[in-house]
């Protein structure tokens, strides 16, 4: 078993908290995020909920101190946000005196802008800046200016609703073989008519709050959000005396190979992504104890991934429970939100509830922890499932 | 820490490229500013109602690997690792286009679904029955290389035998058409063999998928060896330099070692100044080559520069269209490339013959 990488900051914005504390209290006080759409009119807007950040880009671009014009993209905007407080939580005051990197991971990118002057473009130069801010890469490089990473690594991973895990992953692996003395590792994406319009014709958006692991659960709910965590090498945490609030123990990526966008029935890809990460930990599947699962309350999601929990875990599942009723499903940023919400639990010995629930599910008996628990916490593990069959699994523990 | 090797290739570009047997036989020449991939008749890799519903960088995607997966004569990977600027864009735009025209109603999901980054990964990973590792890097121009860096950690540590990596983008229209405004693409149409004089703004665009097995296990079809890769998310011209030494050196390299730079210029008058810290700096009595005169520019469009060092590290044959200087090497031996993109995300790539 090879030791785990320490995690020394975090950072997150999201529907139920502009930080982590306000996370965490809404977390513990059951309080959900989900509402009626209010920063995008939308057509749909009466027909779905959804998890929205309160603020206001001009808000946002405020707390940034970025004058306009500038180019930045929502997605850029809340990703710069939660970097920062992560940077700041690691107590980070130099950025260049170690080798330090940025993973970050998006999957709508600059489409919130795009969406908005597409045919405007054309016609007038006055938002063309913008045009530049469309590729996936532009929130990352944007981040990594606000955070002053210079000459460094520096890359996005886009994997659907798996990349924040992913880039976690990447990160945690470029620390243990050396590439990188720091890394800051997460996601950012924010709501889009892109994203409303994909989901609603793929049929699986809710009309109601989402409803993970619930037999009668109609879909999910989008959601916006950004999180990122410092992850530090050894001896940088000796040396620095670093407070470490927790470590990413193990960490697996498979693929369902099943189908472009819906999961196997049998969760074949989730089932080898937590077998990986196991084996990456060293640790047995009773060495976990709480999973935080994607449940994203869609029909098909939240039965293939139970599936695969009852075929890792078998009769002694441990606790589990979605925190998607809180956030919604915050696409490329989920992973990294959850990974907050688990290190969160990890130092709280909290598990959350799964809000929602009413009807246990008839495929199984799998039936998800409602309400607040307190419970002694070492291992926590967290899965991310996405599109293209994408499936991740991390793995937190609070030694290394 | 193991060796990696180039195992195979598989390139569809603006040259004709998707057959292994011909290194740039007859070059393509255009008078464009906007130029499509010579594409293969994709019936003869996949069949005809699969490509129908495919878009054309899934198309060429799949079919590039597939070339790659044959001349490795492989039937599965442990992973499946793609770079790729902007995914399937035809699709966004179809998708972004539907909504804005009919106020978001009767939509389809196909263009949606396709428009999402790691379509091509997944669609490989789908066809070949891949349950392995599937990632898929976004980087403006180091998507490919970001690729590269996972799979050569990946092998180097043992934790796979072999990984398909490949950059991939599709040419989009809406997204020329805006980018020819705010002149990323050059306001001219321009002859091949011209583009390094053109003296003006932006590049000339193209699109294609390169598409590679590395292993760690050497074989008849090995091309090279792939020593390290390394990016940078901005570099100014002055540290250029010093920090190219400073790569090859952590390979016990320098800088006289080098046979063939392969360098990224894309004839953009803003931006090649970056190329000439080296072709005319430590690099003035190497043999260098440029390519984006046949490949064109996009996002990753380095692979197609990757792709030109393993052929001619294979064939030790350089085509005299790809010359940037009149130095001539006596053998290929070791193989640079740089690359970067309007200044930003730059990236040195190291080949070895094998």
């Amino acid at each position: 078993m090879s030791k785990g990488v320490a995690i020394t900051g975090m950072g997150i914005i999201s529907a139920i908290g502009n930080n982590v504390a306000e996370n965490y209290r809404s977390l513990i006080d059951g309080r959900t995020g989900i509402s009626q759409i209010s920063k995008i009119n939308t057509l749909h807007k009466n027909s779905i909920m959804v998890g929205e950040i309160e603020f206001t880009n001009g808000e946002l671009e405020a707390k940034l101190g970025l004058s306009a014009p500038n180019n930045y993209s929502r997605t850029a905007l809340l990703g710069a946000i939660a970097a920062k407080e992560a940077i700041a939580n690691a107590k980070i005051t130099d950025i260049k005196a170690h080798r330090t990197g940025l993973i970050s991971s998006t999957s709508v990118g600059g489409m919130d802008m795009t969406e908005k002057y597409y045919y405007d473009y054309l016609e007038s130069e006055d938002n063309r800046r913008y045009i530049e801010g469309h590729h996936a890469g532009d929130s990352t490089e944007k981040i990594a200016e606000q955070l002053g990473i210079d000459q460094s690594l520096v890359t996005t991973i886009s994997t659907a609703c798996s990349s924040a895990a992913n880039a976690i992953m990447f990160g945690a692996r470029l620390i243990k073989t050396g590439q990188l003395d720091r890394v800051i590792v997460g996601g950012t994406d924010c709501l889009s008519k892109f994203t409303i319009n994909g989901f609603k014709t793929l049929m699986i958006l809710s009309d109601t709050h989402n409803t993970p692991f619930d037999e009668n659960r109609k879909g999910l709910n989008l959601g916006e959000a950004a999180a990122y965590l410092v992850l530090e090498s050894e001896m940088l945490v000796k040396k620095e005396k670093k407070k470490v609030l927790g470590y990413v123990a193990g960490y697996g990526n498979a693929n369902d190979a099943f189908h472009q966008t819906a999961s196997s029935e049998n969760g074949d890809g989730a089932t080898l992504s937590m077998e990986k990460a196991l084996t990456v930990a060293g640790l047995e599947p009773k060495d976990i104890d709480y999973i935080n699962a994607h449940g994203t309350a869609t029909g098909n999601n939240d039965l293939s991934e139970g599936r695969a929990i009852i075929r890792v875990f078998g009769e002694e599942v441990p606790e589990f429970s979605s925190t998607k009723a809180y956030t919604g499903h915050t696409l490329a940023a989920a992973g990294a939100i959850e990974a907050v919400y688990a290190i969160l639990s990890l130092q709280n010995n909290i598990i959350y509830p799964n809000l929602n629930f009413k009807t246990p599910m008839k495929e199984f008996a799998l039936i998800p922890q409602t309400k607040l628990k307190e419970k002694v916490l070492n291992v926590v593990l967290s899965n991310s499932l996405g599109f293209g069959g994408n499936c991740s699994t991390l793995i937190f523990s609070k030694r290394p | 820490m193991e060796k990696v090797f180039i195992n195979s290739i598989g390139s569809i570009s603006t040259q004709r490229t998707f057959d292994n047997n011909d290194f740039l036989e007859e070059i393509t020449t255009y008078e464009d500013n906007i130029i499509p991939a010579i594409e293969p008749n994709y019936k003869d890799f996949i069949p005809p109602a699969a490509a129908r519903r495919m878009a054309k960088g899934i198309k060429m995607g799949v079919v590039a690997a597939k070339i790659a997966m044959e001349e490795a004569k492989l039937l599965n990977v442990d992973a499946i690792i793609t770079g790729t600027g902007m995914g399937c864009v035809r699709d966004s735009e179809k998708f972004v286009t539907a909504i804005l025209d009919n106020n978001e109603q009767f939509l389809t999901p196909t263009s949606f679904i396709q428009s999402t980054h790691n379509t091509v990964a997944g669609q490989i990973a789908l066809g070949i029955g891949c349950k392995g590792y599937n990632f898929t890097y976004v980087h403006s121009s180091i998507s490919f290389e970001s690729a590269l860096i996972d799979a050569l950690m990946q092998l180097k540590l043992k934790e796979a035998k072999n990984i398909l990596v490949g950059g991939v983008d599709e040419s989009g229209e809406h997204t020329n058409a805006i980018h020819e405004l705010i002149r990323h693409i050059k306001p001219e149409k321009i002859n091949t063999n011209k583009l390094l004089q053109s003296n003006t703004e932006g590049a000339v665009f193209g699109e294609g998928a390169n598409f590679f097995v590395l292993s760690n296990n050497k074989q008849n079809s090995s091309y090279a060896q792939l020593l390290d890769v390394k990016t940078f998310n901005t570099l100014p011209k002055s540290e250029l330099t010093t920090n190219l030494v400073e790569f090859l050196n952590n390979n016990n390299l320098s800088a006289d070692d080098i046979d063939v730079l392969i360098s990224g210029n894309n004839g953009d008058v803003n931006f090649d100044n970056y190329y000439l810290e080296l072709t005319e700096g430590p690099f003035k009595n190497t043999q260098q080559v440029y390519y984006k005169h046949l490949s064109g520019e996009f996002n990753t469009a380095s692979s197609f520069g990757f792709w030109l060092g393993a052929k001619i590290l294979k064939t030790q044959y350089l085509p005299s269209e790809i010359s940037l200087n009149t130095i001539k090497s006596k053998g290929f031996g070791i193989v640079l490339l740089y690359n970067q993109y309007r200044g930003k995300n730059h990236s040195f790539t190291l080949l070895r013959q094998c």
